[in-house]
């Protein structure tokens, strides 16, 4: 039902080409999570899916139609913005009617969607509030609700996340993952956010500059990066880069080990390092070692509470078999 | 400690401007109500002693009165109609992106800048005048019969006169209005299947509420006494009299301060009606 395919899509402000040809295949069901840095051209893509920016050349097809040249309303999906973009002076009711009441459907069937909508998402103490007195949280689940209650074939999520403290952002992460479940049906969200895309999808589009650089479960991506760009882009912390001596021993210009990969020791190691800055997390710690040997700062993960601390001299050894090699143009052997 | 001496330092320091405001309002407030009570005709024999309220009776009493105040209601809500309606479409259409913006956006402002005496003299020579106004060219140009606009549609003549100076202030306040729209709603009720003209209705107006408040009621206590425009077009004649014009020839040309000032009374108390009517209306629209 929900099937998008993008086919050689691209688009132009004025001389500049955000989006050069792009191919691309949502498929029914999935929950597909666009990631990128900022100015990627993520929200740009979505907007375009959506039809509130046209296509330069190209087509779209959604659920089986030819869609390039759709309006908006007539593709049948739903958007939840990143301001949420209620209407303020409409009580919650009101509000996630509105797509009903736009498409002309009769009282009763309006209503009883509204209230199974604010049933799923625990707003039905709260339809006659207006968005002005509701909590962020409460907020976004009214925008969702009004992106619910018309059954669209696919929903589109503009980062709707990044305007919510860290506390309610992993619950509503949740309650969107949870949803998808329920609902079965197309999802596509746009974030910056790597923990996001790697926590709630079930396939990430990773974009740079407009570029798809690589498209894949979550795992995919962090078990076999294309490139230096994924391989540094998904993952938290960062994964180390090293080049020179030590990445053409393994027969590359450059290797990549993530910080949960490499072994710490106070006496014997490949890479001998000072703890520059530990950050202790609880559960984890990390250490960023200044190795002098390989004129680089490494980030190592370890568990909660190890007994180096800040100016120790410690050994790394990073574990072999999870070493990831590039080459001169980043990608990977 | 040291807010409570700073409290009463800033009301000592605000005293004087207060006392200033509040005297500038009060006496002449005062001496309306005094002059109001007395039979007092500068030129036939000066203040002749208190009469009562004959005055008010005298002022109400009088063929003219009614008239003038209906005259007032349908200038002043014309006027608001007119410049709302065409404001809000100003508005929209100055927001669009185009050529030209920033020069476009001061030339829609200038008649706000440009004197009442003199846009009503142009107006009324320029344009209206029933031998050499463009009007009148246009009409012959049509092969309609010239209208002789200050005595055929005197009271047109002042709406459309006030109409075009108060244009720019609604527009100006609106357009700041529809600027601070959200574009994300508007987005969303594209999604939503809004027609453009719905999106209007159910968005975008709602949203200007608050603007429109704020217009209705500044241009309302402005319009109220609006006089300039009357004197140098019909000079009160074709049923163009209001309530502030009927005031000023009762003091000035019949020479009659005593009857002048019971109208003045009556004036206040009919803005101040119109007030609290709008109040009520608009205290709803701004609680939001």
């Amino acid at each position: 039902m929900g099937k998008i395919v993008l086919n050689q899509v691209t688009k132009s402000f004025g001389d500049t080409q955000v989006i050069p040809p792009l191919d691309l295949t949502i498929e029914d069901g999935e929950f597909t999570v666009f990631v990128g840095p900022s100015g990627c051209g993520k929200s740009t893509l979505l907007r375009l899916i959506a039809g509130l920016e046209d296509v330069s050349s190209g087509s779209i097809e959604i659920a089986g139609r030819e869609a390039t040249q759709l309006k908006p309303a007539q593709r049948e999906l739903a958007m939840v913005f990143q301001s949420y973009a209620l209407y303020p002076h409409m009580s919650v009711r009101k509000n996630i009617a509105f797509p009903l009441k736009m498409a002309k459907m009769d009282k009763a069937e309006i209503d009883r969607r509204v209230e199974s909508a604010a049933d799923i998402l625990n707003l039905t103490d709260y339809l006659e509030r207006r968005p002005g007195q509701l909590s962020g949280g409460q907020r976004q689940r009214v925008a969702i609700g009004r992106a619910i209650v018309r059954e669209p074939s696919a929903f589109l999520f503009d980062e709707p996340l990044s305007n919510l403290d860290a506390a309610l952002r992993v619950g509503m992460r949740l309650e969107i993952s949870e949803l998808h479940k329920r609902l079965s049906t197309t999802m596509i969200y746009v974030t910056h956010d790597q923990v996001e895309a790697m926590t709630m999808a079930t396939k990430i589009v990773v974009l740079r500059a407009g570029v798809i650089e690589q498209v894949g479960s979550p795992l995919e991506l962090y078990n076999t990066p294309r490139n230096r760009f994924v391989a540094g882009f998904i993952g938290s912390p960062k994964m180390n880069f090293i080049e020179g001596a030590l990445a053409a021993e393994h027969d590359a210009h450059c290797i990549g080990i993530r910080p949960e990969h490499i072994d710490v020791s106070a006496t014997e190691g490949s890479i001998q390092g000072t703890i520059n800055v530990s950050e202790h997390l609880g559960s984890d710690t990390f250490f960023h070692v200044n190795c002098e040997a390989l004129n680089t700062t490494l980030t190592v993960r370890v568990d909660g509470e190890v007994g180096f601390n800040r100016g120790d001299t410690v050994f790394l050894t990073p574990k072999s078999d999870l070493i990831h090699r590039f080459d001169e143009q980043g990608l990977r052997l | 400690m040291a807010t409570q001496h700073s409290r009463t330092a800033a009301r000592a320091m605000m005293a004087p401007a207060v006392v200033l405001l509040l005297g500038w309002m009060l006496v002449p407030l005062i001496m309306t109500l005094y002059f109001s009570f007395k039979k007092y005709l500068p030129l036939r024999g000066g203040d002749l002693g208190w009469v009562g309220f004959d005055n008010y009776v005298r002022f109400v009493s009088s063929s003219s009165f009614w008239p003038s105040v209906q005259t007032t209601l349908l200038i002043v809500g014309a006027v608001l109609v007119i410049t709302i309606a065409l404001g809000v479409l100003l508005a929209l259409l100055l927001d669009q992106p185009m050529f030209g913006q920033g020069i476009v956006r001061i030339l829609v402002i200038a008649p706000f800048f440009v004197m009442p005496t003199v846009s009503a003299l142009i107006w009324k020579n320029m344009f209206m005048d029933a031998n050499y106004g463009l009007f009148a060219y246009l009409w012959e140009f049509f092969g309609a019969e010239p209208v002789a606009w200050m005595s055929q549609a005197s009271i047109q003549s002042i709406i459309m006169i006030v109409s075009w100076q108060w244009l720019p202030f609604a527009t100006l306040i609106l357009l700041t209005a529809i600027q601070s729209l959200d574009s994300e709603q508007l987005e969303a009720s594209e999604m939503d299947g809004a027609t453009t003209l719905k999106r209007f209705w159910h968005i975008v107006l709602p949203h200007l509420s608050r603007a429109i408040t704020v217009v209705l009621l500044i241009q309302t206590i402005f319009l109220l006494s609006i006089f300039a425009e009357i004197f140098v077009t019909t000079g009160g004649a074709f049923g163009s009299k209001t309530l502030t014009y009927l005031i000023f020839q009762r003091v000035l040309e019949s020479q009659n301060v005593g009857l002048g000032s019971a109208g003045g009374v009556y004036a206040i108390i009919l803005a101040n009606i119109v007030a609290i009517f709008l109040m009520r209306i608009v205290g709803k629209n701004l609680d939001k």
